[in-house]
């Protein structure tokens, strides 16, 4: 026969609480990455600043892209970067490469 | 200078990979396969769901050995708008004895990291750390791979490319069209941890049964993609993924549009009490049917994401596209191998047992499906933002005389839908998305 919640190991109430919902950065944290010295990414600076929608500032579902304090520059933080390549799909003033190898992240679930 | 040969080399440790490579080890040949992560399943991702009819054929009754999550024995597809969820749920005890309707949620860190094990133990090498940036041509032939290691040139017989969604070396090598929003949907995932007694209970399972519930309509804003909620074994998987051309015109950042689901008040209930371990990112390929290369050439045969290999329809499968794909190149090399011929004709029995199967049928008969919901948008919006609506109102309870809740109903589709238009979508939907 099967436990009933009273004899269960578990404490129910435990998890009858709301979701507690993680900022990114700390999602971020809970990934395992290598840093490389060098960035796997590049981006075209002169084609980001004619882009009106500045897409790579949104698009990113790591937002590894950072607009500079004078609105200028696009900063690559590719630390970051989990590694989806959706940059360049959206913008091809960003050229993403495959990190050296063992570099980068490394899922625990995946 | 002598570089390392081998009679194949596999670009990527992914699910056609590995099934090429222990195709491959079986039949006796010399087989490397490169892979850019740590270890094989490192920088793998998906969804959550394994749809597993080649891998049985592979490695029977793999459920009793391998690191598999849950069996799904429930699943359900829902249209929310902000308040209200309509769902269509399928439960059968059908699904809940072997072959489990050939669906399992699993975890690809976990699964292929198992299953490159077992390429292995068949005889494939398998080497880590190591990110293959081009091919090697010789005479117009793919003759083998250059890797970012010093003197890490391989060349090969042949090499499959099994690159994954983000398919920087075929496309730079002409072997595939571009990659673009509109071919390309990017997904995030969050994994969230309860113990298997709370998604048991939660989610009405059993033992290992799983659930696996798709969203669409006001889960992804009206956007070409959808939300879903996966069960493992003791931790869930929730995510939402979009067609990149609706993420850049709608301007929405996607761990944004994650976090609004996640709050939904049909949706939060069932995440109660999980705490996020682990957030990824991945492309998906959505190529049609219509713009797929041939992919094959003198040389490399394409499988998997980087092919473009999934079903883009409500079916939603790529897991058992990728593993037959390895499985279709593994055997025409084989084919071309009793011939010594790797040239284009002599891998061309590739694209043969693709067309000749399952996975062109289906790739085929949904070709236009990423392109109907672009182009019909009230598909993915006001349709079931309506459907919904309409629902709800024919079973909200205020006293009202039914006969004059359907009146107003009525009126309310007479108003919203323009008849010939529906009709004209209805007859094409029929035909490129069922």
């Amino acid at each position: 026969m099967r436990e009933t919640g009273a004899e269960m190991a578990i404490d129910v109430k435990e998890y009858l609480r709301p979701h507690v919902g993680l900022s990114l950065a700390e999602r971020l944290d809970l990934v395992r990455r290598r840093f490389a010295d060098e960035s796997h990414i590049e981006v075209d600076q002169e084609a980001f600043r004619s882009d009106p929608d500045r897409a790579v500032l949104f698009i990113c579902p790591a937002q590894v892209f950072k607009l500079s304090e004078d609105g200028a520059t696009c900063i690559v933080n590719y630390e970051d970067c989990l590694e989806c390549g959706t940059c360049q799909v959206a913008r091809r003033y960003t050229t993403w490469r495959n990190p050296k190898g063992g570099y980068g992240v490394t899922y625990r679930y995946g | 200078m002598s570089s390392e040969r081998f009679e194949v080399v596999i670009v990527g440790a992914g699910l056609s990979g590995i099934a090429a490579a222990l195709t491959l080890a079986r039949a006796e040949v010399e087989v490397l396969v490169i892979e850019r992560g740590d270890f094989p399943g490192a920088k793998n991702l998906f969804g959550g769901i394994l749809y597993s009819g080649v891998l049985a054929e592979l490695i029977p009754e793999f459920w009793k050995a391998a690191p598999i999550e849950r069996h799904i024995v429930n699943r359900r597809w829902v249209t929310l708008n902000e308040e209200t969820q309509v769902a269509l749920d399928l439960k059968s005890a059908k699904f809940d004895v072997p072959p489990f309707n050939n669906t399992f949620t699993a975890l690809r860190s976990k699964f292929d990291r198992w299953f490159a094990a077992q390429a292995e133990a068949a005889g494939a090498f398998i080497i880590n750390e190591t990110t293959v940036e081009e091919l090697i041509i010789e005479n117009g032939n793919v003759a083998g791979v250059r890797t970012g290691r010093d003197d890490g040139d391989v060349l090969a017989d042949c090499v499959i490319l099994a690159e994954g969604a983000n398919a920087l070396i075929g496309e730079a090598a002409g072997l595939r069209p571009p990659m673009s929003p509109t071919n390309r949907v990017n997904a995030v995932k969050e994994v969230l941890a309860l113990p298997p007694e709370i998604i048991e209970d939660r989610f009405h399972l059993e033992g290992n049964q799983g659930a696996a519930i798709e969203y669409f309509g006001g889960a992804v804003k009206g956007m070409v993609g959808s939300a879903f909620i996966y069960t493992n074994k003791d931790s869930i998987s929730v995510g939402v993924g979009c067609l990149i051309e609706d993420l850049l015109n709608t301007k929405t950042a996607l761990y944004e549009l994650l976090d609004d689901f996640k709050a939904h008040p049909a949706v939060a209930p069932l995440l109660r009490g999980g705490e996020t371990v682990e957030y990824s990112t991945k492309m998906i390929p959505e190529d049609s049917y219509d713009d797929l290369s041939d992919l094959y050439a003198a040389g490399i045969m394409l499988v998997g994401d980087c092919a473009g290999l999934v079903n883009p329809s409500i079916h939603h499968e790529g897991t058992n596209l990728a593993m037959a794909s390895g499985v279709f190149a593994a055997e025409a090399f084989l084919e071309a191998r009793e011939k010594k011929d790797f040239s284009r004709r002599g891998l061309a029995s590739y694209r043969r047992r693709l067309d000749d199967s399952w996975v062109m049928k289906d790739l085929a008969h949904y070709r236009d499906a990423v392109h109907f919901l672009r182009t019909n948008r009230e598909f993915v919006d006001d349709y079931q933002r309506l459907a919904v609506e309409l629902v709800r109102d024919y079973f909200t309870v205020d006293d009202t005389p039914k006969a004059e809740v359907r009146k107003r109903l009525i009126r309310r589709v007479r108003d919203e839908v323009a008849f010939l238009r529906l009709a004209r979508q209805m007859w094409r939907a029929r035909k490129t998305l069922m």
